[in-house]
């Protein structure tokens, strides 16, 4: 697409939000864009006493790793394993349809009760949120592994592991990436969730709900503005490294 | 004898339809450095019968030895060659050449010679760091070759491995098949849906007859090689066997 068809949007967005606040006329309803824009300048000075915005959004990433990296750790091999087997596929998949459809802020009481608040019940409903996306898609791509490719390795003498690691792993990696990169989103949105619960004092999250209370409108857009600019960053992330490992997949008949 | 089928035959127990006799009993013996074609109508069984030779499949009846012992399951003795998508799309041309040998814990060095010999030997020298994406279908087929004799078989088992290539790249394999084949004297077994490609490979064609496939016939093909397809002989032996398989087809 022409680049300048892709900037028109935002830049009109841009103009009604100007317009809409000057008609407003009330910043703590609707702060106008330069008040929001002198937030994200300065991204390092201290809020209202939690923290400046730099700080808050390094610990929530640093949440968001420990949970997501539990949860790849646990799902990647456990969707290996049940991709491959169809007894045990067959004997978990009803628990896996089960929990699949809870949302995973519906797991926050239970979160609280067993680990109180503080870093453990947040990384435990991150888990619990990108758990299932990486989960079901690396079933999928093992299930899904091209019979000719698993057949032409029996014959040149893969087995056991080397079968796994050589030849099913490599061909349901898109599948697994796929899955790291649904589940990353939906672990940065369990973060920022998690983290305006009461009871937490960190984290972007924190930081957005806090300066709701103090009235601080325009801390809270550059926030959520914030929030949204590492959300597409991971995803640019995620979706450049699989052009350029799994460039076979696209081209591949 | 390198291959011998005694009396084989296949039945595919399915949950939905009527147990399924793909093959009925066949014998052939095959001998060391033969090529034999298999032709014979659509699902009557060729393709069956070749992976019960390649042990990934096993016969309901009777038993096929290799060089005299018994196949069990997929066995270095034996490499078979797809139709089509049985490259390994992640790795390249060298890796996937080196791929059975680095099954077998060949070391790297003794792997990249070997390698690089049958690269150059199916004329790919210059597309050993390229992926099989960026080939057309007749490389990719060729990089199938050349795995497969990487693993130095005592048999190679090819599955209508021209079967989606357009005619000419097809008559080019056919005759660069020939070539390595007379370099190599591999035992081969080919099934082909084409009479002409039979005709112009083989030292023997098995037609089979309709499922459930049997043994229909045997042609001798004499005539020394290069074959000349315009050459009487040659048009006569094709007619020949292409009004077989018309009868076999109409008594069906
Ligand atoms: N795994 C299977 N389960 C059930 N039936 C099968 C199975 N594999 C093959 N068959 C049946 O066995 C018969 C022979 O199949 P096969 O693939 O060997 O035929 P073919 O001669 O190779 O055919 P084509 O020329 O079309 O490749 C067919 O009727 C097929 O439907
Ligand atoms: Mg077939």
């Amino acid at each position: 697409m022409r680049w300048y068809l892709k900037v028109i949007p935002p830049l009109f967005l841009l103009l009604a939000w100007e317009v809409a606040s000057i008609l407003i006329n009330n910043p703590f309803i609707l702060p106008t864009p330069t008040s929001v824009a002198l937030v994200l300048l300065s991204p390092m000075a201290d809020i209202l006493g939690s923290g400046s915005i730099i700080d808050n959004a390094l610990l929530s990433i640093w949440r968001v790793i420990l949970g997501f990296g539990l949860a790849v750790l646990c799902a990647v091999p456990a969707g290996i394993i049940i991709g491959r087997y169809r007894i045990i596929d067959e004997l978990v998949n009803p628990l896996i349809q089960l929990f699949r459809p809870i949302p995973p802020l519906a797991w926050v009481p239970l979160a609280l009760a067993w680990f109180k608040i503080g870093l453990a019940s947040i990384v435990f409903i991150i888990f619990i949120g990108s758990f299932f996306p990486v989960l079901i898609n690396t079933i999928d791509g093992v299930r899904r592994v091209n019979r000719t490719w698993i057949e032409t390795a029996l014959i040149y003498g893969a087995k056991g592991w080397k079968l796994l690691v050589y030849v099913i792993i490599p061909a349901a990696a898109p599948a697994i990436w796929t899955g790291l990169r649904v589940g990353f989103g939906v672990a940065w949105m369990c973060v920022v969730a998690a983290e305006m619960l009461p009871g937490t004092n960190s984290g972007i999250g924190y930081l957005i709900m806090y300066s709701y209370n103090w009235g601080q409108v325009q801390v809270i857009i550059a926030g959520m503005i914030v929030i949204g600019i590492i959300g597409i960053g991971a995803d640019l992330l995620f979706r450049t490294i699989e052009k350029k490992k799994f460039q076979w997949q696209e081209m591949n008949r | 004898m390198t291959v011998v089928i005694q009396d084989v035959g296949k039945i595919f127990e399915t949950r939905t339809r009527e147990p399924v006799t793909a093959l009925g009993g066949i014998t052939l013996e095959i001998q060391k450095g033969e090529f034999v074609a298999i032709l014979g109508p659509s699902g009557c069984g060729k393709t069956t019968l070749l992976r019960m030779i390649a042990g990934l499949d096993t016969p309901t009846t009777g038993s096929i030895l290799v060089e005299g012992k018994p196949v069990t399951g997929p066995d270095p003795r034996l490499a078979m060659i797809f139709q089509e998508y049985s490259l390994y799309p992640w790795r390249t041309v060298r890796a996937n050449v080196a791929f059975s040998l680095q099954m077998r814990g060949v070391a790297k060095e003794e792997r990249d010679t070997i390698t690089d010999r049958f690269i150059r030997l199916v004329g790919l020298d210059g597309f050993a760091d390229s992926y099989p994406y960026e080939l057309s279908g007749g490389m990719r087929q060729r990089v199938a070759v050349a795995r497969a004799l990487a693993t130095d078989p005592a048999v190679l088992l090819m599955d209508e491995p021209f079967g989606a290539l357009d005619a000419q790249t097809r008559n080019r394999m056919q005759k660069e098949l020939l070539e390595i084949w007379e370099n190599t004297r591999k035992t081969v077994v080919f099934v082909t849906h084409s009479v002409d490609e039979a005709v112009y490979l083989a030292d023997r064609i098995i037609v089979l007859s309709p499922r459930p496939g049997r043994l229909s016939a045997i042609f001798d093909v004499r005539f020394s090689r290069p074959r000349d397809r315009t050459s009487v002989e040659f048009a006569s032996l094709r007619r020949d066997v292409l009004e077989l398989i018309d009868q076999l087809e109409e008594s069906q």
